[in-house]
C-alpha cells in the first residue's frame, strides 16, 4: 500500500497527498499494527456476519441436541454435524457460540462506546469552553470516579440497577464517560489558547457552531487514540462482569458467559468450553491494543519528526 | 504542610460524604426492599407497618440523615441471608482479601522489577523483546481467563496446586492468615500470580522505560568513568532512580487490587470479601452490599489521602500546585 503510494507520488509530484493519506501511510509503516488492524477487520466481519457464516445457530434451542453435550474438539456429532471445537453443556457447537458471543459482546461494548463518547466529549468541550464554575463541578465529579477502579463503580451501578443488555449498556457508559470527558477537556483547553478560536469569536459565531465545527475537530486525534483503547477495557470489563454473572442475560450469551459456563466442566478436564472463547477474547483485545498503540504514536504531535 | 493535609482531609471527607449519597439513593430510591422482604401475601396494613419499621415513611432527606447517623455508628444492618450483621461478615472477610492483595503486590515487584530491568538494559536483544511482548500480552489476557487456565494446567492437568479455598489458616499478630504455612502457601499460589498477573506486566513496562532513560544520563556516564563496575552501576545507581517511581505506583495499584480481587476470589472460591459481595448482589442481599461498598470506598480514600500525603513530602512543589489550582 504505502509502495504503490509512493509510486502515485513519483508520476504526480504537484498532488500533495491528503491529510487522511498521509495518516494511513504513517499508520502502515508499523506492520505489527497493520497486523492488529487486519485480524481486527476479520473480527468484526465474522461479528456482524455470524448468523450466515455459523455452521448452526447456538441460540436456537430447536437445533440443539443434548445428546452432543461436552464432546471435545473435532467429533462429530449424533445428527452428523462437525464440531470442530467441540460442544459446551447443552451440546451448542462452541464454534457458533464464539461467532454470535463475539457479535453480543462487540454489540454491546461498541454502542456502550459510542454513547459514552458523544456524553463525554460535550461534557469536556463544555467544560473548557465555558470554564468557571461548570468545568470546575465536572472536573471534581470526574477526578473522584476516575480515583475509584472501574469494576468497583460497575458492581456499584450493577448491584443497584439489576441486569439485563439495556442496564450493562448504563453501567459500561457511566463507567466511561469521564476518562473522554477528561481526555477532550485537556486537549480543547490548548486549542482555545489558539488564535483561530479568537478569530471564531471575532466574527461572532455561535457557541455551538465554534464548539462543533472549530474546536471538536482539532480535539478529535486524542479522542480516537483514548475511544481505541478505551474500547478494549470496555470489551474486558463486560466479559468480566459477566463471567460473574452480574452482565448479560444467559439468552444472547457473550464470551464472558461462554467462558463462565465452561467453568463448571473445567475439574473434570474438559478444557474447551473456556479455552476457546477466551482466545476469541484475547485476539480481539490484542489486536485493538496494537491498533491503539500505533495510532498514538502516529497522532501524536510530540512523536512526530 | 498542615494546610494542605488539611484541605486534603476535607476532600476526602466531602468524597465519602458523595459515595454515602449515591448508595443511599441507590439503596432507598432504584430499589423498594420492602418488596423484597414483605411475603406476597401481605395486605396494604402489614405493607404499611413494614415501611414503617424501615422508616421508609418518613421524608427522604430525614431518612439520609437516619442513614448517615448509622453509618457513622457502623450500623448498617443485619444480612438477609447470612443472619450476621452486614460489617462482621465483611471484617471476618477483610484479613483473606488483604493477604491475597498484598500477596500480589509483592509479586508484581519481585517479579517485574527483575524482568523489566533485564529488558531495559538489553532492549534490543531477543529475550529483552519478549519480556516487553508478554508483558503486553499481560495487559491484554483478561484476569478471570487466564484464572480458568490456571485451574486446568496447574490444578487438573499437572496437579501441582490447589484449585480452591485458602487452605489452613494460623494466627498471625491475632489476624487468620495461610502464607506461614506450606499448605497454605500452595492455596495462594495460584489466585496471588493471577491477581498480579496484570501490575507484573505494568511494573515491567515502567521499569523497562526507566532503565532506558536513566541509563542516558550523565550521572551514569560519569560512574562509569569513575572505574566502577557494571554491577554497582546498575544495582545502586540505576535501581535506585527507576525504583522511586515505580514503587508508588505500585502502591497506588493496591486499591486496584482489593477491588479486582472480586474477580479471582470468585475463580479461586478464595473466602474473602470480594466473593461476598458477588454472592450478595445475586441475591440482592442489601445490608451487604451497602456494607461492602462503604468499607472498600473509605479504604480507597485513605489509600489516595496517604499517597498523596507522602507525595507532597517527597515533592514540596505539589503543595504548592495544588493550592494553586
Amino acid at each position: 500500500m504505502s509502495a504503490a503510494a509512493a509510486k502515485s507520488a513519483d508520476v504526480t509530484p504537484p498532488l500533495a497527498p491528503s491529510a487522511l493519506f498521509r495518516f494511513a501511510q504513517e499508520f502502515a509503516e508499523s506492520k505489527i499494527a497493520l497486523a492488529g488492524l487486519v485480524v481486527l477487520s476479520i473480527v468484526v466481519l465474522i461479528a456482524i456476519f455470524a448468523p450466515f457464516i455459523s455452521p448452526t445457530n447456538p441460540n436456537d434451542l430447536l437445533q440443539l441436541t443434548i445428546l452432543d453435550n461436552r464432546l471435545p474438539p473435532g467429533t462429530t456429532g449424533s445428527r452428523g454435524v462437525h464440531y470442530l471445537l467441540g460442544t459446551d453443556g447443552q451440546g451448542r457447537d462452541m464454534l457458533s457460540a464464539i461467532f454470535y458471543g463475539l457479535r453480543t459482546s462487540l454489540t454491546v461494548s461498541i454502542s456502550s462506546g459510542l454513547i459514552a463518547v458523544a456524553i463525554g466529549t460535550m461534557i469536556g468541550l463544555i467544560a473548557a469552553y465555558f470554564g468557571g464554575r461548570v468545568e470546575t463541578l465536572v472536573m471534581r465529579v470526574v477526578d473522584i470516579q476516575l480515583s475509584f477502579p472501574t469494576i468497583l463503580i460497575a458492581l456499584l451501578l450493577l448491584a443497584f440497577l439489576g441486569q439485563g443488555v439495556g442496564k450493562i449498556i448504563v453501567a459500561l457508559i457511566i463507567v466511561q464517560w469521564a476518562y473522554y470527558a477528561r481526555t477532550v477537556r485537556a486537549a480543547a483547553l490548548v486549542e482555545m489558547q489558539k488564535e483561530y478560536i479568537e478569530a471564531a469569536q471575532g466574527l461572532q459565531l455561535g457557541h455551538l457552531r465554534i464548539l462543533l465545527r472549530h474546536l471538536l475537530p482539532n480535539c478529535l486525534p486524542p479522542l480516537i487514540v483514548v475511544a481505541t483503547i478505551q474500547s478494549a477495557h470496555a470489551i474486558a470489563l463486560e466479559a468480566t462482569l459477566s463471567f460473574l454473572g452480574l452482565g448479560l442475560p444467559p439468552t444472547e450469551p457473550s464470551l464472558g458467559l461462554l467462558i463462565a459456563n465452561g467453568f463448571v466442566f473445567i475439574l473434570s478436564g474438559r478444557y474447551w468450553i473456556s479455552f476457546f472463547p477466551g482466545i476469541a477474547l484475547l485476539i480481539t483485545i490484542v489486536s485493538i491494543n496494537l491498533l491503539g498503540d500505533q495510532l498514538r504514536n502516529v497522532l501524536n504531535p510530540r512523536l512526530q519528526k | 504542610m498542615s494546610a494542605f493535609i488539611l484541605r486534603r482531609l476535607m476532600q476526602a471527607g466531602v468524597a465519602i460524604l458523595i459515595v454515602t449519597l449515591i448508595v443511599f439513593f441507590g439503596v432507598s430510591v432504584i430499589g423498594n426492599p420492602v418488596d423484597i422482604l414483605v411475603s406476597p401475601d401481605c395486605n396494604q396494613a402489614c405493607h404499611a407497618q413494614a415501611v414503617a419499621a424501615l422508616g421508609l415513611d418518613k421524608p427522604l432527606f430525614q431518612q439520609y440523615l437516619i442513614f448517615l447517623w448509622n453509618v457513622l455508628h457502623g450500623r448498617l444492618g443485619t444480612s438477609y441471608v447470612l443472619g450476621a450483621t452486614a460489617v462482621d461478615l465483611i471484617v471476618q472477610r477483610l484479613p483473606a482479601t488483604l493477604e491475597l492483595a498484598f500477596s500480589a503486590m509483592a509479586l508484581s515487584i519481585s517479579i517485574g522489577i527483575p524482568l523489566g530491568l533485564w529488558a531495559g538494559l538489553r532492549p534490543d536483544a531477543m529475550i529483552g523483546k519478549s519480556i516487553m511482548a508478554g508483558s503486553i500480552l499481560g495487559f491484554s489476557l483478561p484476569t478471570f481467563w487466564v484464572g480458568t487456565m490456571f485451574i486446568i494446567l496447574f490444578s487438573v492437568e499437572l496437579g501441582w496446586l490447589p484449585p480452591t479455598g485458602r487452605g489452613p489458616t494460623v494466627p498471625f499478630f491475632g489476624i487468620p492468615v495461610s502464607f506461614l504455612t506450606l499448605e497454605g502457601l500452595s492455596h495462594l499460589a495460584l489466585p496471588a500470580l493471577n491477581l498480579a498477573l496484570f501490575n507484573i506486566s505494568l511494573v515491567i513496562r515502567l521499569t523497562q522505560a526507566g532503565v532506558r532513560e536513566v541509563l542516558l544520563m550523565d550521572y551514569i556516564k560519569f560512574a562509569y568513568a569513575k572505574g566502577l563496575t557494571g554491577r554497582r552501576v546498575i544495582l545502586v545507581h540505576v535501581l535506585k532512580n527507576v525504583l522511586i517511581p515505580v514503587v508508588t505506583v505500585t502502591g497506588l495499584e493496591l486499591g486496584n487490587l482489593i477491588a479486582f480481587a472480586v474477580v479471582t476470589e470468585t475463580i479461586f472460591a478464595w473466602p474473602g470479601m470480594g466473593k461476598l459481595i458477588i454472592d450478595s448482589i445475586q441475591v440482592l442481599d442489601r445490608p451487604v452490599i451497602v456494607a461492602y461498598l462503604m468499607i472498600t470506598v473509605t479504604m480507597f480514600v485513605i489509600i489516595n489521602l496517604i499517597v498523596d500525603i507522602v507525595y507532597s513530602l517527597l515533592d514540596p512543589r505539589i503543595r504548592y500546585q495544588r493550592s494553586a489550582g
